[in-house]
């Protein structure tokens, strides 16, 4: 069983309005020194095969739902 | 001629939609569970507006996994009417039956209030009672309604008119007061290459009688209906 890790992020092209916000939010506690803050997602699986299988496989979901490819971009980690 | 709206878990624009389509433009209406896997003697599908899936993952994600997308991707491959309003052009983007995707609007809030869009092109089966450039005023209600395409898709579907409606203000000028989530070109709705299938944020169902403020939003039903008596 493969734990896998898996995390999106709006592509850096895109207005992240989570990001400002939460941004704004660090300032108003004093961290001035905050000058980028993006908001993604991650979601955590356990999924079941061989190295070669779990990766193919995990790639494919991202592509066709965990991240939607027009706005979004992904990566994972995976760990046997 | 019949239409069909379909109800996702979370839809709940659904029977406004059915109200519209039966006691407005005086039509056969069926509600059609997400569940079904086939569309049998509908003219017309109907996408509502609210929340499937809780919005879960990204709004309409989910929704366009269920077992009736399938036979509406049909439908539409077919030539036939789709249209999705709010939640509804949410799906249809993630159904790749229309092109890009909707985000968080620009300014972070959940905007609800009546906008005023203005006809792109009154030549498509969802616009043929209006007239180019008329402005009609109809309320949005979305917290992901920033249209968003990469260039070449916008210049696209600029260049092929199937930008079918824009914000703008009260005397019909798309300006960036006007736009009130940040959509790309000011786009308020967009059509699939076809034209049967149309997305869009506003509530056409929402202002289709006076008693509601505003009965604009009915001419975009009636020209479906138009367009259908007179395929």
């Amino acid at each position: 069983m493969a734990q896998v890790k898996v995390y999106v992020t709006l592509k850096p092209t895109l207005l992240d309005a989570q990001g400002r916000a939460v941004q704004s939010g660090l300032k108003a506690l004093g961290y001035d020194s905050v000058q980028q803050v993006r908001v993604g997602k991650y979601i955590e699986m356990e999924v079941a095969g061989d190295q070669a299988a779990v990766d193919r496989e995990v790639r494919e979901m991202c592509d066709r739902l965990l991240a939607n490819p027009v706005i979004e971009n992904y990566r994972y980690e995976v760990i046997e | 001629m019949k239409f069909g709206v379909v109800r996702f878990p979370g839809s709940n624009c659904d029977q406004d939609a059915f109200h519209v389509l039966r006691d407005v433009v005086r039509q056969p209406v069926d509600y059609v569970w997400h569940q079904e896997a086939a569309l049998k003697g509908y003219d017309c599908i109907v996408l509502p507006g609210g929340f499937s899936y809780g919005d879960y993952l990204r709004t309409g994600a989910l929704a366009r996994l269920s077992p009736v997308m399938d036979a509406v991707a049909k439908h539409a491959e077919r030539g036939r009417p789709v249209i999705g309003i709010c939640n509804g052009f949410q799906v249809l983007c993630e159904a790749h039956l229309l092109p890009g995707a909707l985000v968080r609007n620009v300014r972070r809030k959940f905007v609800c209030r009546t906008v005023h869009l203005r006809t792109e092109n009154a030549g498509t089966p969802w616009t043929c009672a209006l007239r180019d450039a008329q402005v009609l005023r109809v309320p949005i209600a979305h917290g992901e309604g920033c249209y968003v395409a990469d260039d070449d898709t916008l210049a696209e579907l600029s260049a092929a008119r199937r930008v079918v409606f824009r914000y703008c203000d009260a005397s019909g000028r798309t300006t960036p007061e006007s736009n009130p989530n940040g959509s790309l070109n000011g786009i308020a709705a967009i059509a699939n290459e076809g034209f049967n299938v149309l997305g869009m944020m506003p509530h056409p169902e929402r202002a289709s009688e006076k008693v509601l403020g505003s009965a604009d939003g009915r001419g975009i039903f009636e020209s479906i209906v138009r367009h259908l008596l007179t395929a």
